[in-house]
């Protein structure tokens, strides 16, 4: 958590980090790792396995703009609904394949962003203020779709089914390993990109003004340039995880979309493994998602004591809420430099 | 952001008058007049203003009397609840994410004892704030305690974490399903050529007489003063003998008390579902940037503004949820006036 304040930069060696190379070299035998699970998982892990990787592909993105920018966002259910309501409504309304229609959700996600951006920066909001506007925004997003036949109101967009699987319009049997496949490229690049970022000339600038906003302008580093780039890479790479998230699903209403919901599934998974680390956020997602698998599954079969409890929801947030506690409480700046530390003593 | 910053006395008949500079004071006596005058003429043009654009969008006297009147006494409400919201933000320092979820609590308590127990909804108010207000102190011991000074980040996790579990809580105990508590005798009564049921009129009622008990404590007692001291200065509060560890849970406790005494007091009026607090968290904190974060009397009459926004919003977009147009007035006043109505730019 130490790394989103302003007040009080810690000094980068408390965490070493790895060069970027060993980052890529690790992604790469991750993917490699990876690739054979569908083969191995049987068919109900395999869901858990996407929805970890739907999980990260957020994560990935809120950690680009909370983690690296500094810029605490409590409303990245905008830039997940955009990109789940943008593919859905091409490919409803006009059969555009979701392949462009994630790249028109990168787009328009990617504009709403600056736009939030510029206004929230231009009247200088900071901390607490920034998260509120940024929830604002997401929340009006949310009115606005329950009720404009623009956007098919409270009902939202059913992907229509194909008689035949498609990798033009990204639909296969529901079991199928396709899926996965496609959740994983798009995480491995999301997180490749966030490497790339990181090392790039914008992504050290970004860090700079981040740990010393004075300082970074007073070297001339154009501020509000570089924050807005961090706030739209940010934004496109939630709004695939939407894309993706509508063709999976099929199905995406305003709740599910710009409901708070999505904004705290986009926080969770980078705080708890570690915000502003490049792992953070898929090691919380690999945390979460079989846990809410675990809760669903002791909430349709529970034990003999718990019997009451059948068909019941909500246990799973509730074990998201006691876990976010805990993990801020005890470990504040995750599990992933937790880890990190341990290791480099010994 | 510090706490003496956001607890600044802004308008004369602010809580904090009592901790001003004297000599700030008699010497800023004049201009702070002429500026209060001011600031009430914009105040007054932009109610004529509002309420003239609501009458031409709906071509009715009544329809907007009705508005202004239903606004009104829902708003003393929400005044209520951002009142303790306030509190917590200015003692505390602490974004508060968990008091809506708090006031859902106090619904589903109110619930239980009017179904189960048989109390009449008011006496229910005997029970929901002490037992809000023990709530409150337990939380705010036993998990804020341990993130007090840490980056306002990570107490919003905490908080966000809070609310997840109570509202889920409530949602594994009760279900999903919408409840609500029946007022005996209720009835509509006409007020200036409107209507309003008498749980309405019951709560505004009840909770200006709240408002006025809150106000009387930080200002007329001992604990009042004492938890004004630490709101301007807790290091100067510390060093005359405060126990501020102390006043920083009562506070809170208090802060939660409000909310479990608008839940009770409103039960009669809304659906009664676990979610129905987030309703009220999103507009308490409108309320609350709108009054200027640390203001209690700010709080309330910005609960009275949003309150009758709500209701011509509902007018001047027709079709629209009522809850945008208080977005776009959170998001204005966020912009244009982060201070608040009633606060001096810093």
């Amino acid at each position: 958590m130490s790394t989103i304040t302003r007040e009080k930069p810690k000094p980068a060696k408390a965490i070493p980090q790895p060069t970027w190379n060993r980052h890529l070299v690790a992604i790469v035998v991750l993917t490699l790792i990876l690739i054979p699970a569908p083969f191995v998982l049987p068919a109900a892990q395999q869901a858990v396995a996407v929805r970890v990787l739907i999980f990260a592909l957020m994560s990935i993105g809120w950690n680009v703009m909370s983690g690296f920018g500094g810029m605490f966002s409590f409303g990245h259910a905008a830039y997940f609904g955009l990109g789940a309501y943008t593919s859905a409504w091409l490919l409803v309304n006009h059969h555009v394949s979701p392949w462009i229609g994630m790249l028109a959700g990168m787009v328009v996600a990617a504009a709403f962003a600056v736009l939030v951006g510029f206004l929230s920066l231009r009247y200088r909001l900071r901390g607490a203020y920034f998260a509120l506007a940024t929830f604002a925004f997401a929340e009006m997003l949310r009115l606005w779709a329950t009720n404009s036949d623009f956007a098919n109101r409270a009902v939202g967009y059913h992907v229509p089914l194909r008689p035949q699987a498609s990798w033009w319009y990204l639909q296969f049997d529901p079991a199928s390993a396709n899926y996965f496949f496609v959740a994983l490229g798009l995480t491995v690049a999301a997180l490749t990109g966030s490497v790339f970022f990181l090392r790039s000339r914008a992504g050290q600038f970004t860090q700079a003004i981040r740990d010393d906003q004075d300082a970074a302008s007073a070297l001339g580093i154009p501020v509000m340039r570089y924050k807005l780039f961090t706030m739209a890479l940010s934004a496109a790479i939630t709004s695939v995880a939407g894309a993706f998230y509508v063709q999976y699903y099929l199905f995406i209403d305003p709740d599910l979309a710009f409901g708070s919901g999505a904004s705290i599934q986009a926080i969770l998974p980078a705080v708890i493994g570690g915000v502003g680390t490049i792992w953070g956020p898929v090691i919380g997602a690999c945390v979460l998602g079989p846990l809410s698998d675990m809760t669903a599954t002791i909430l349709r079969n529970p034990p003999e004591a718990l019997s009451f409890l059948q068909g019941r929801g909500g246990l799973d947030v509730i074990v998201y809420g006691v876990l976010l506690i805990v993990i801020v409480l005890l470990l504040p700046r995750g599990i992933y430099p937790a880890l990190r530390q341990r290791w480099s003593r010994k | 952001m510090t706490i003496s910053q956001l607890s600044r006395p802004s308008s004369g008949a602010s809580p904090d008058d009592g901790m001003t500079d004297q000599e700030d004071k008699a010497s800023s006596h004049r201009p702070n007049f002429r500026r209060n005058v001011r600031r009430g003429a914009i105040v007054l043009i932009l109610i004529v203003v509002a309420l003239a654009l609501a009458y031409v969008r709906s071509g009715s006297v009544a329809v907007v009397t009705q508005a202004v009147v239903t606004g009104i006494l829902t708003g003393g409400v929400y005044g209520l609840v951002a009142m303790g919201l306030t509190l917590i933000f200015g003692v505390l320092d602490i974004v508060n994410f968990a008091h809506g979820a708090f006031l859902a609590l106090a619904l589903f308590v109110t619930f239980w004892l009017v179904n189960s127990m048989g109390i009449h909804p008011y006496l229910a108010l005997a029970i929901s704030i002490p037992v809000m207000f023990g709530i409150g102190f337990v939380v705010q011991r036993g998990v804020l305690a341990g993130a007090m000074g840490k980056p306002l980040e990570n107490q919003l996790l905490i908080t966000l974490g809070i609310s997840l579990v109570i509202e889920n809580t409530l949602l594994l105990v009760f279900g999903g399903n919408p409840r609500s508590v029946p007022l005996p005798h209720d009835h509509a009564l006409p007020i200036f050529g409107a209507v309003a049921d008498l749980s309405r009129v019951l709560a505004f009622v009840g909770a200006l007489l709240l408002a006025g008990a809150l106000y009387l404590l930080l200002q007329r007692t001992r604990l009042g003063t004492a938890i004004r001291a630490v709101a301007t200065n807790d290091v100067g509060a510390q060093l005359v003998g405060i126990d501020t560890r102390l006043i920083y849970a009562v506070t809170f406790a208090i802060g939660t008390a409000c909310a479990g005494a608008a839940g009770t007091l409103v039960a009669p009026l809304v659906t009664i579902e676990p979610t129905t607090g987030a309703l009220f968290n999103i507009i308490a904190f409108v309320v609350v940037v709108l009054g200027g974060m640390g203001n209690v009397i700010g709080a309330l009459v910005g609960g009275l503004i949003i309150g009758v926004t709500e209701q011509l919003g509902g007018l001047y977009l027709p079709g629209q949820s009522p809850l945008l147009s208080v977005f776009i007035v959170f998001v204005l006043v966020l912009f244009l006036r982060p201070q608040g109505l009633f606060g001096r730019s810093a």
